[in-house]
């Protein structure tokens, strides 16, 4: 290898795969919020649409990815890894590598400029393992911003790290009690928020969730991923990869990864959900394996739901996969064939995070960790000319916690 | 004409503004539920609003938000609460409107929900989370059983959605008096009054305005520029903090007559 993936180009892709007119992909998505919310969003979709067309806009944005991001992140050939795994050759993408440790970043900054462009002041967020807050306590400390981010209290106790760093980085967490005191409460909460401060606020939202224009915003903002990824790996490789592998909980990540390999009919896209305990009520987060079609916070997608249509409570180790709806494009990617979903089960996770520990220097966030589980689980059947990219979406320096009390 | 629309025209005949009241059905239980609403309308609550409990109260404040809990405890569904409706219809006189969010109607079935709402004599919906955009198969659905379909405004709403709100909603249309959340307050948002002239100017279908509203004087307010007001988190309130007394009712109709009592000065 002669060339490093440091020379490949930085830039998201703008404008290449919309949804109709009302953000449905297929019979999902749209965009069901209450009336006040309708008209900001109406301003925010505007907003964003003349954004990313605008040369200024685009420019800014990739000098922060590189200069500031630390991009192109490296793609890195797991060799003892694919060893242990006993099969096809295992690649990761290391968005774990981006300044603050996930992939989260790409989207918070350019959400952040967008927000600036808007004359907007004042941010709210959710986050669910934190990386999505700390994300966005660091692109408002860029551009000046308050910054105030929710949490579920339950998340608060497992994500203590990520806690304290959103404070040191001039947020404020609020912390939220209500529900089951996760991911979803604290977007319940963020919205609440937003109605009540829509003027002069706006809503960072951290996945590929919520009403349109969210899961379009955030898609193009994390394809710079799969871009990078997509040239990397033809680079490195001198072909593209047999599988692509990325966990799921909103989705923005896999999106983000996906997206670059939507038009190679050859490679075969996987998303993998938290299973939690076991498949079963309450157990779990896996969505596409227990859930069905319903709207939740703004869109219509796959929704863990009781047969009321009350929303069921999930469970995974990992904070960020830990909630009962998907994206709405990946139920649509699902349902058109083009990617198929999985599951790791917590144990997966755990055994996967010491692996890759153990074998290439690597702690992984717990939610990537569900990732290289089902890479390695696959490996064997794929064979040794067969290659798996797997996204490595964040560091787990805040898992460590919850480690040691799992192992414990 | 629909028995929402009767009541308005009544209303605009004596020209005494109405009162719309909110209250989370099962809250605290299913019995004492069908006492409240029963207790609502011996006091002379011009409208009903029932609400279908939610896990995921996205619009609503922490009032209203515990309410959603209770109900849920309380075993409360979407089936169960049209079931509700049914025993009490024949002893109420108040037109019913069933308040709720997009989820349950869906997971029930748009079609199922309306055909089991007309059955058990409710008069319309609204859909806290469905906007005009999405609202378009309930609202036919509701139109051809002779339901009707309320549709919210904000401050934030621009006049073109108001005019679509007009021609695609029935019955009336359900001005919110502030940004933010449901819940109540000391005083009525400014951005009321302006908001139901910009309605007004649009549409001769009635305005009831709430979010915030909790004293007579508020009511008596929204009465010189609207047709009714609606009182929701402060009745609530009660039901929350009287859940266990004999005065439950009693305390209840005291407080919707109190609130009328200012309306009729």
């Amino acid at each position: 290898m002669t060339e490093t993936s440091a020379t490949i180009g930085v830039a998201p892709a703008f404008g290449r795969r919309d949804p109709d007119a009302r953000g449905y992909y297929g019979p999902y998505g749209g965009r069901f919020v209450p009336e006040t919310l309708v008209a900001p969003i109406e301003e925010l979709e505007r907003e964003y649409f003349a954004a990313r067309k605008d040369p200024e806009f685009q420019r800014a944005l990739i000098t922060l990815l590189t200069d500031y991001v630390g991009r192109p992140t490296p793609l890195h050939c797991a060799e003892r890894l694919t060893a242990e795994a006993g099969g096809a050759r295992i690649y990761l993408k290391r968005e774990d590598l981006a300044h603050t440790g996930a992939h989260k970043i790409n989207n918070a900054l350019g959400q952040a400029l967008l927000a600036s462009r808007m004359g907007k002041h004042r941010v709210v967020a959710e986050t669910g393992a934190g990386q999505h807050g700390v994300a966005t306590a660091t692109a408002c400390a860029v551009f000046g911003l308050a910054c105030e981010v929710f949490m579920g209290a339950d998340d608060m106790e497992r994500q203590a790290l990520n806690v304290f760093r959103m404070e040191l980085l001039g947020a404020r967490v609020r912390r939220v009690e209500g529900g089951s005191r996760t991911l979803k409460d604290a977007i319940n909460e963020a919205m609440r928020d937003w109605v009540t401060n829509v003027h002069d606020t706006y809503y960072l939202l951290g996945s590929v969730l919520g009403p349109h224009p969210y899961p379009l915003m955030v898609r193009e903002f994390q394809s710079v991923i799969g871009r990078e990824a997509r040239a990397q790996f033809v680079k490195m490789t001198g072909t593209l990869p047999s599988v692509v592998v990325a966990c799921v909980g909103g989705g923005s990540n896999a999106m983000g990864i996906f997206d670059a390999f939507i038009d190679d009919p050859e490679v075969k896209l996987v998303g993998v959900e938290a299973g939690g305990e076991r498949i079963e009520a309450g157990h779990h987060a896996a969505r596409f394996a227990g859930g069905s079609p319903g709207v939740l916070q703004g869109t219509r997608s796959f929704v863990l739901q009781d047969k009321d249509g009350n929303i069921e409570p999930t469970h995974s180790i990992s904070a960020g996969l830990d909630y009962a709806a998907v994206g709405p494009e990946h139920a649509w990617l699902r349902e058109t064939g083009r990617a198929e979903y999985a599951w790791a089960s917590d144990r997966d996770a755990l055994e996967a995070f010491g692996l890759l520990a153990r074998l290439e220097g690597v702690l992984a966030a717990l939610e990537s960790a569900h990732a290289v589980a089902h890479a390695c689980a696959i490996a064997p059947r794929l064979g040794r000319e067969a290659t798996i990219l797997v996204n490595l979406s964040g560091r787990g320096d805040k898992d460590v916690q919850s480690i040691q009390r799992a192992m414990a | 004409m629909s028995r929402i629309a009767e009541r308005f025209s009544a209303l605009r005949t004596t020209g005494r503004p109405g009162l719309v009241t909110y209250v989370t059905a099962g809250d605290p239980d299913a019995a004492r539920s069908a006492m409240i609403l029963q207790a609502l309308d011996r006091a002379g609550a011009d409208i009903l609003e029932v609400g279908i409990p939610f896990s995921d109260p996205l619009a609503d404040g922490p009032v209203i938000q515990r309410a959603s809990q209770r109900a849920l405890a309380a075993g409360t569904t979407l089936a169960s609460t049209l079931a509700l409706v049914g025993n009490v219809r024949r002893v109420i006189q108040a037109p019913i409107v069933l308040f709720t969010y997009a989820n349950p109607v869906l997971r029930y079935g748009v079609e199922a929900f309306v055909r089991r709402a007309a059955e058990v004599g409710a008069d319309g919906a609204l859909v806290l989370d469905l906007p005009i955009e999405e609202a378009g198969g309930l609202r036919e659905r509701l139109a051809s059983a002779g339901l009707d379909l309320i549709f919210l405004l904000s401050p934030t709403t621009t006049t073109e959605r108001i005019r679509k709100a007009a021609s695609l909603g029935s019955g009336f249309l359900y001005g919110i008096s502030r940004l933010g959340v449901t819940g109540a307050r000391d005083r009525l948002a400014v951005g009321a009054q302006e908001l139901v002239a910009r309605i007004r100017a649009i549409t001769a279908l009635p305005v009831a305005v709430g979010f915030g509203i909790s004293r007579p004087e508020h009511v008596a307010e929204v009465g010189r520029w609207a047709d009714a007001a609606v009182v929701g988190s402060a009745l609530v309130n009660m039901i929350e903090r009287d859940a266990d007394s004999p005065d439950l009712t009693k305390n209840l109709e005291g407080y919707v007559q109190w609130l009328k009592g200012a309306s009729a000065t």
